[in-house]
């Protein structure tokens, strides 16, 4: 008998290890977050969502009706870059075994397409702090009860970050004509990796560029893993562009633009350059990064609103580097979530659902509208321009990333000019100026 | 000028396959072994030198030095451990040296989590030739390509050890039969392609980004470099290397929105040799020289 119940026992300890003890502690919400842990990104998902748990469980908790209810995060490893299968069944593991009240996080749109499907099938809100891709939004006006369970909070969409680039090369050329250089008429190349995300922007690109009164090159697209793009360097010299038009958010941002630093390619490079928002992205160059530009969405110096320098300065006290957008998970959970949680009293997904979808309300960024479509559907995604989100450009001067854009920026005739706090002028290399003198 | 420029880049790009190639020849050549793990100890190498050089503020000469030592080191003891218990199953020797790659690969995930890194060049700089902006790093790389292929030419032919290294390429029963160890000879084979692997390496890094997942792209570009060049031979790797560096500049240079295709363009070409002759370009030669 004794070895019976010695057995039982080793069996629901062995059990108990291996599917986790369950959650008996039925007072607190518990947030996933999801990301590739291992890398940068996934690190900023956790990082901003930990900030947002800090602050609100120092105030003790989230008011659900009548009780506090603290904040726990439970960190799933999606390895998305590796393994979208990874991110399946880090997603699944959220719903099944830790049973998670919301989703934040997620990067790559072919892998948060399908957690998106897994998220929302167990009717659990899902904020994508991300991805990019326009489709994800679709989705929700497409097949409003099934997707009505997600939202976008960063990045803003594929056409709208190409909308914000267009602007950021409006500008630059502003600032090459303002430095006296004697440019006719600019010419442009384009480089865009090769990837979904990407796509768009080659159209883009051959379409906007010339409506601008430039001239575009050529349109050269590399691997977004490549480690040498010296001929693609020689190649876009020789077309006699002084702009480079850079589109890029894999490994390949590194070496396109130490090599353009160091071959003094006599173009500004300007565009995405996702390595570029890193504050490792000067050691990774060898300093050669310098000059370069990138959309971004924080940068140190730089206070959007009132709630940017607070975030900013925490996170950089606590991590040692400035917030990317993945560590969108803080506003995610403490504009989004929180205060929607609160109104609605309950932890219910289509209460809260329908009260997030028609906030307005400040993040550390800017101010989210959750827009519908030409049709009046909701899309779950956020409203773009003045006074709403906007990003960033970023520029590497000496060694520091600088917020250059919006500066002085009229988004259409009589629109208000737009410049943050703490934003400075572009400066164009000593040797595109020395070429173009 | 644009055959100028496919020109220059493409012996730029193919001295560093040759680099590669060499060192994974010569093991295959001397003892039979197809060792995945190659460019993985050239992954090592990197993560080497970074640590001396960036980390550590000493010159990158001297990570050179050390990287080369370690991975030789590390590389002979993989051997003894891993590949010469199971030297005689081709498929085990595959999968056990991938299986090495990747436990690599994690250790140095562990060890640098996923950044992405890099290390200044030994000679900062570039010079224009005809027009081209040239690394001086690169032309470093085409010299050493140079080098190594003469001074492992020097080693096979004009040395007892290349001797022997050559004997018991040509027929292991009757070299074991004249008094060479054969196993010996085969980690010693094992230790020089590893030893040019972490050269390769220190020659290469500067101009490349480090990270753990560095070693899979040159591994599939050298596999097609020596299978193209004729497996085993050290002419063919050394002229399949600048046959893939040329075809990759022509897709750069011709097809500038599909540069992205390089790498499956260079493949293509090897699928296409290969059918012609599918001993790969000096496959035959070799089998007749050793």
């Amino acid at each position: 008998m004794k070895k019976a119940v010695g057995v039982m026992v080793l069996l629901v300890f062995g059990l108990f290890m291996v599917f986790g003890v369950p959650a008996f502690a039925a007072d607190t919400i518990k947030i996933g977050v999801i990301g590739p842990m291992n890398f940068v990104q996934g690190q900023g998902h956790w990082n901003g969502a930990t900030l947002a748990m800090e602050v609100i469980n120092a105030k003790g908790g989230i008011q659900v009706g009548n009780k506090k209810m603290k904040i726990e995060l439970i960190k799933a490893d999606s390895n998305e870059h590796l393994s979208i299968p990874d991110a399946t069944n880090a997603m699944e593991r959220l719903m099944t075994r830790d049973k998670v009240d919301f989703v934040v996080g997620g990067f790559r749109t072919e892998a948060v397409l399908p957690m998106q499907d897994i998220a929302c099938e167990y009717k659990k809100i899902f904020i994508g702090c991300g991805a990019a891709t326009d489709a994800i939004c679709t989705r929700v006006a497409e097949d409003y009860d099934t997707y009505k369970y997600w939202f976008r909070m960063t990045p803003f969409n594929g056409t709208n970050l190409a909308k914000a680039s267009i602007a950021h090369l409006m500008s630059t050329a502003g600032a090459m004509k303002q430095a006296g250089l004697n440019i006719p008429k600019f010419k442009v190349a384009a480089a865009i990796e090769q990837a979904q995300w990407a796509d768009g922007f080659v159209g883009l690109a051959k379409a906007y560029i010339p409506k601008l009164g430039m001239d575009l090159t050529g349109v050269w697209r590399p691997s977004a893993n490549a480690t040498d793009v010296t001929a693609e360097l020689t190649a876009i010299q020789r077309s006699g562009a002084h702009i480079i038009y850079a589109i890029f958010s894999g490994p390949v941002g590194i070496p396109f633009a130490r090599q353009t630093g160091e071959l003094k390619i006599p173009a500004i490079q300007m565009g995405i350059n996702v390595e570029a928002q890193k504050d490792d992205f000067w050691e990774a160059t060898q300093g050669m990064g310098n000059y370069v530009m990138t959309s971004n969405t924080y940068a140190r110096d730089v206070e959007q609103n009132e709630n940017t320098k607070a975030f900013v300065d925490a996170y950089v006290k606590r991590f040692g580097e400035t917030p990317t957008y993945t560590a969108g998970t803080y506003d995610a959970i403490l504009f989004a979530l929180a205060p929607s949680i609160e109104e609605a009293g309950t932890l219910n997904s289509d209460k809260i659902v329908s009260i997030l979808e028609n906030r307005v309300f400040k993040n550390t960024t800017s101010t989210i509208k959750y827009v519908k479509d030409s049709e009046g559907r909701h899309l779950h995604d956020i409203q773009f321009g003045p006074g709403y989100s906007t990003g960033l450009a970023t520029q590497w001067q000496d060694g520091k990333l600088k917020g250059v854009w919006p500066y002085k920026w009229v988004a259409a005739q009589g629109a208000p000019e737009v410049t943050y706090k703490g934003i400075v002028p572009i400066k164009i290399p000593p040797w595109v100026i020395e070429a173009y003198k | 000028m644009i055959l100028l420029d496919i020109f220059i880049t493409g012996l730029i790009s193919g001295s560093t396959y040759a680099l590669l190639a060499i060192g994974f020849s010569i093991i295959f050549g001397a003892a039979r072994i197809v060792n995945l793990a190659h460019t993985a100890f050239y992954m090592v190498a990197s993560y080497c030198i970074y640590l001396v050089s960036t980390k550590m503020g000493i010159h990158p000469g001297w990570g050179m030095i050390m990287a080369v030592i370690l991975v030789t080191l590390l590389g002979t003891i993989a051997y003894q451990i891993v590949i010469n218990p199971i030297r005689e199953h081709h498929g085990a020797v595959l999968i056990a040296t991938i299986a090495l790659a990747m436990a690599f690969q994690e250790i140095m995930t562990l060890i640098f989590k996923s950044s992405y890194l890099s290390v200044p060049a030994l000679i900062k700089g570039f010079v224009p030739i005809l027009g081209v902006k040239v690394f001086y790093q690169q032309i470093l790389t085409f010299g050493a390509a140079f080098v190594v292929m003469g001074g492992l030419w020097i080693l096979l032919m004009e040395t007892r050890a290349g001797l022997a290294i050559r004997a018991t390429a040509q027929d292991r029963e009757v070299a074991n039969l004249m008094g060479i160890n054969e196993s010996r000879i085969a980690m010693l084979a094992t230790a020089i392609s590893v030893g040019l692997a972490g050269f390769a390496g220190a020659i290469v890094v500067p101009l490349t980004v480090i990270n753990p997942r560095m070693w899979e792209h040159p591994l599939i570009m050298m596999m097609a470099v020596v299978v193209l060049g004729g497996l085993g031979s050290l002419k063919g790797s050394f002229v399949g290397a600048y046959i893939l560096g040329f075809a990759e500049s022509l897709v750069v240079f011709l097809i500038p929105a599909g540069a992205f295709l390089k790498g499956s363009v260079a493949l293509s070409i090897m699928i296409l040799v290969l059918l012609i002759r599918p001993d790969g370009l000096f496959g035959v030669s070799f089998e007749e020289e050793r």
